[in-house]
């Protein structure tokens, strides 16, 4: 958007030209909301090929997302591509819902007239040859039960949650810190851009620096997680040491590396 | 004022119908005008424990498709004159339930009654939504099992956030614990959950600890909610929770297996 120096004649009241110009650019299908298998399906393309998708920008399309699921899940896609290295930058063919979280996070609304409701894996590989297209199709779980979401736009820097978060409910802090002051039962979700910081057990996941932040960190009274993460660095409950269980602790990202630490 | 009050659980047969039964008795008894309403579209069977199966005319979904009026399908307890039973249909299928029809019903319903009981399926189905929706109360009925205590969280994120309240920004529903089906000697041999365990989990307001009690079935066959049977310790626990639910100050009973008596009632739990 600078003045470009090697063109003086240019007209120093424009200062810039406006062009269109078109870029070819991978497209992730969201195909269904089980986050877990995705992510595993997309560690495997990233460990192939790392080098491709560093700060590769992509696009995330949800037309093939079935109604009414998704709202709550895609916002830690961004998450886990952030954490991949690759630079998230818009979505298309979302329902408001999702256009409005797309937005929370700052990303890119595509309007885009190709986006078509049903698109299935093998429609969406032909219908865009050229794109890379990272067409994901994880197995279906067959929990019908919607998932909960509380996703919130912070303008103050933090969000304050006073009840306990219950299994299947999302909280997710958009832009800012994320404070519980209850407990966080098995099965809810907490995820924010900045630190989290829960004043009773936490039971269920945490998700901070969920826009990539590596300095983001999480703070608990009592650790019983199943996952924890900061910028898409994760920990399964499995491999979270006994001693560090039910005492409090802060999670933090040491040289790319998830530290659990007791305080 | 009316209030509504939703018994709901994560896990069925938890023991809803028996508490939507008893608490629908015990407040009438106590004077207050209570309708209790089944939500269970195609497995009805409150009106067997109210024991009014046989006068069953109309049904909530003639009333929601205003087939019937109110009056037409009110059933009026032969017990209490406080208490009146609006039944479900055992044929319609769930999606009958309308949340415009639903909200209707209660609507008029709360012109005349103080309390209105709903005694809702189990799970996260439609009826389960409908019965929740427009909830002032909610009583997690739950189980001393793992289980049932993780599908009563999973039920309270639902309830805080899909009900009328939640969607106006309105103060939230309240919500109870109760504890069914309490068992003391299975808890101190190590098989069920105490109540400390369960609410380390749910932390809610305890309305009251329901033992595992022969006297509910016997009940339940005659058609006679179990809180009139009042030697039974069921039907006492029931008179407690009541007895909590109106804002008394009761302490918590049949919580230990030999302690009976005075000593038991010192244990507040
Ligand atoms: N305190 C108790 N002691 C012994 N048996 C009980 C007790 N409470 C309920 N039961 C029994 O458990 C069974 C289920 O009870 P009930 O029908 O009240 O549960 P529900 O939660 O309404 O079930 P559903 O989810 O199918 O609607 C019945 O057979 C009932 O007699
Ligand atoms: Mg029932």
């Amino acid at each position: 958007m600078a003045v470009n120096p090697k063109y003086p004649e240019a007209d120093a009241a424009a200062g810039f030209d406006l062009k269109a110009a078109n870029f070819m650019l991978p497209v992730i299908y969201l195909l269904n909301a089980n986050i877990e298998a995705l992510a595993a399906k997309l560690g495997e393309k990233v460990e192939t090929a790392p080098e491709f998708f560093h700060n590769t920008p992509v696009v995330i399309d949800l037309s093939g997302l079935p109604e009414g699921v998704g709202e709550a899940e895609f916002p830690l896609l961004v998450g886990l591509l952030r954490g991949y290295g690759m630079i998230p930058f818009g979505v298309r063919g979302g329902n408001p819902a999702q256009n409005a979280i797309a937005e929370a996070l700052d990303l890119a609304i595509l309007r885009d007239s190709y986006a078509r409701k049903t698109k299935t894996a093998d429609a969406a590989t032909a219908a865009d040859p050229a794109a890379v297209a990272a067409v994901l199709s994880a197995t279906t779980q067959s929990d019908a039960s919607p998932g909960v979401a509380t996703v919130r736009r912070i303008n103050s820097g933090f969000m304050l949650v006073t009840r306990p978060v219950r299994s299947g409910q999302r909280v997710y802090a958009a832009g800012g810190d994320l404070s519980i002051t209850a407990a966080v039962s098995s099965g809810a979700e907490l995820m924010a851009d900045g630190n989290i910081h829960i004043y009773g057990p936490l039971r269920g996941r945490a998700l901070a620096g969920m826009n990539g932040n590596l300095d983001a960190r999480i703070f608990c009274l009592d650790l019983q997680a199943e996952l924890v993460s900061i910028a898409g660095h994760y920990r399964v409950s499995e491999h979270i040491p006994k001693e560090l269980r039910g005492v409090p602790v802060q999670i933090f990202l040491d040289q790319k590396i998830l530290r659990i630490e007791k305080i | 004022m009316s209030r509504i009050i939703v018994i709901t659980s994560g896990k069925g047969g938890v023991g809803k119908t028996t508490t939507s039964a008893a608490l629908a008795m015990g407040l009438a008894q106590r004077g207050k005008r209570t309708v209790v309403i089944d939500f269970d579209v195609g497995l009805r069977n409150l009106d067997l424990i109210m024991g009014c199966e046989r006068r069953v005319v109309y049904d909530f979904i003639n009333v929601i498709n205003q087939e019937a009026n109110l009056n037409q399908a009110l059933i009026r307890d032969k017990r209490c004159d406080h208490l009146y039973v609006l039944p479900a249909s055992q044929t319609r299928d769930k999606g009958a339930l309308s949340k415009e029809g639903v909200g209707r019903v209660l609507e008029e319903l709360s012109q005349t009654y103080d309390f209105i009981v709903c005694d809702s399926p189990a799970g996260i189905e439609h009826g389960a939504t409908m019965a929740m929706y427009y909830a002032d109360d909610a009583i997690v009925v739950t189980n001393p099992e793992v289980s049932s205590v993780r599908d009563s969280d999973r039920m309270l994120g639902i309830l805080s956030s899909k009900s009328r309240r939640a969607e106006t920004n309105a103060e939230p529903i309240r919500e109870f614990l109760l504890l069914t089906r309490y068992d003391p000697h299975r808890v101190e041999s190590g098989e069920m959950l105490s109540v400390d365990d369960v609410q380390e989990i749910l932390a809610l307001n305890l309305l009251g600890i329901i033992p595992e009690s022969k006297a509910v079935l016997t009940a339940s066959n005659a058609g006679i909610p179990v809180i009139l049977d009042r030697d039974s310790d069921a039907g006492q626990a029931y008179g407690d929770m009541v007895a909590r639910y109106l804002g008394e100050e009761v302490p918590h009973r049949f919580l230990h297996a030999e302690k009976k008596g005075l000593l038991s009632r010192l244990f507040r739990g």
